[in-house]
């Protein structure tokens, strides 16, 4: 391995994870804005021109606020549940592909911080270590309301993982491989696998809602219910993290759904503009594209937060066994089916 | 039996037909309604810059009134004080000197009178209670502070300005 490999990777991780940092600290403010225009108001707009700088105050204040760690809790397993959520939403994004491959010189520089060949597979286990996270967060704060969303979100977790297994395993029929690389490749031209798996795409979307822990399936901390479900007795800089890794997953969660089913960085007319601006610029542009499909995603999670109430628990889990499940079953059905004839033909 | 008000409404709970059992469609009814809000005017009044109009009977900071001469009207009877609901006011009286009677109508006045705006619920039965119509909740919204102590208002913020002339 060269001094350059390392390099190149170390500057690639680098920038991606302030980048999703930043992503993740602005997302706070939009979420505010959004919801205030969605409700006729304008959100926060004092610090800083139009509120540029409230997520800095909002950091600020986390970290100025008292740490209280309950009598009674666990504190080495307290502090590692944020701990733990953080650290899982941070590194979900090591598989996506950002761009296609810059060429500068004769070197060949993939934006992509590794391309393994079990991509999804990989989104998928990081996804579901970051509950363990709230689990572990809610258990050891020794409270019955964090216990209950720390359940709760374990059992939605696990209900709603099997659906989006069952969404993939219609998208690889069609894909034939797990590497992001490839599936982003294959969308080239136009060739979205939104048009191939409507159905899928739904199911999978509807299930990253309940993954993330967003409206309509924020059950974990339904305030109405249980005060602030697992984070109850968290404060300060540790609820920052919570907050944070929730704004992480949704970025993540935005990244692969664009990834898988909006063509990723790819878009109509793509080999036409890297003709004109060259191999350095035109995998730039493609990010920027890719980017703007996470934003458009960040903004219906935000969309739906503020229009769609919250389910209650077992309409939760009626929909996840007893809707998505079979849906899903019945599209990789439909998607064998379809793909066989389509084969013979 | 008949609805006095005209108001009342049956409901009928018939079953969800297949489209509603879907919830898709409300779903997308309704996000296309909160997105419609988006453009809509926004309802936000920015406070500090901008004021909204008050009612005519709004009751807001006191103020402690001159009569025509420009003399504190307050004799300091203590019947706000003991009308507050609150127990908000606190004052301390004084008898007037030879030589003030341009600045105290009557012959005994506040030397010290504050009101805590943290306790005050503004109801304005102090107001009412005034024999010499000296107190007015007729000022703006009481600003915000840090410290509690902040919040007692004595006669420096509360008297009224006196006559130019
Ligand atoms: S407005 Fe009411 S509460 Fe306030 S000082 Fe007057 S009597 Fe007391
Ligand atoms: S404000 Fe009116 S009621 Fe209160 S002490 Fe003065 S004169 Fe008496």
């Amino acid at each position: 391995m060269e001094l350059s490999f390392i390099i190149e990777k170390f500057i690639l991780i680098t920038v991606i994870f302030l980048v999703s940092l930043g992503i993740a600290a602005y997302s706070t403010l939009a979420e505010r804005k959004i919801a205030g225009y969605l409700q006729d108001r304008v959100g926060p707009n004092r610090a800083g021109p139009g509120g540029m700088f409230q997520p800095l105050a909002d950091g600020l204040k986390m970290f100025m606020k008292e740490e209280i760690i309950p009598a009674d809790a666990n504190r080495f397993l307290f502090i590692a549940g944020p701990s733990l959520a953080l650290l899982t939403a941070c590194i979900g994004s090591a598989v996506i592909p950002w761009g296609q491959d810059m060429v500068i010189g004769d070197r060949i520089i993939p934006l992509q911080v590794t391309d393994i060949n079990v991509g999804i597979l990989y989104i998928f286990g990081v996804v579901s270590l970051g509950v363990y996270g709230l689990m572990i967060g809610g258990w050891a704060s020794n409270n019955k309301f964090s216990l209950m969303g720390a359940i709760r979100a374990a059992s939605q977790n696990i209900s709603y993982e099997i659906p989006m297994g069952l969404s993939i395993i219609a998208l690889l029929l069609v894909t034939n491989t797990l590497s992001l690389k490839e599936i982003s490749e294959m969308q080239h031209g136009g060739n979205w696998n939104i048009l191939y798996q409507p159905l899928g795409f739904l199911i999978f979307m509807v299930c990253s809602f309940a993954e993330t822990n967003r409206t309509p399936f924020d059950l974990p901390e339904c305030e109405t219910e249980l005060v602030g479900g697992y984070h109850t007795e968290y404060s300060g800089f540790k609820m920052g993290a919570f907050m944070f890794a929730e704004y992480l997953n949704m970025f993540v969660a935005s990244a692969v759904m664009s990834t898988l089913y909006f063509g990723g960085y790819n878009y109509p007319g793509m080999d036409y503009v890297n003709g004109l601006v060259g191999p350095i610029i035109g995998p730039l542009i493609g990010m920027a594209v890719l980017f703007a499909k996470v934003f458009a995603f960040i903004f219906f999670f935000m969309w739906v937060r503020w229009t769609v109430p919250r389910f209650r628990y077992d309409q939760l889990m009626n929909l996840g066994w007893k809707v998505l499940i079979p849906l899903a079953i019945a599209n990789i059905v439909i998607t064998g089916i379809w793909i066989t004839i389509y084969d013979k033909l | 039996m008949e609805s006095l008000s005209n108001r009342k409404k049956v409901l009928d709970q018939k079953p969800m037909n297949f489209w509603e059992r879907l919830y898709l469609p409300a779903i997308f009814q309704g996000m296309a309604i909160t997105f419609k809000h988006m453009f809509k005017k926004k309802e936000t009044i920015f406070y500090p810059e901008v004021e909204r109009e008050f009612s005519e009977n709004w009751r807001g900071l006191h103020s402690l009134k001159r009569d025509e001469q420009g003399r504190e009207r307050c004799t300091a009877c203590g019947l706000c004080a003991l009308s507050c609901p609150a127990e908000a006011i606190t004052m301390i009286a004084a008898e007037r000197q030879k030589g003030e009677e341009n600045l105290y109508r009557e012959e005994k006045y506040a030397a010290v009178y504050e009101i805590n705006m943290l306790r005050c619920i503004f109801c304005g039965l102090c107001e009412e209670a005034c024999p010499k119509e000296a107190i007015y909740l007729d000022g703006p919204i009481v600003k915000s502070d840090y410290l509690r102590k902040d919040f007692i208002y004595g006669k420096d913020k509360l008297v009224e300005e006196p006559l130019k002339s």
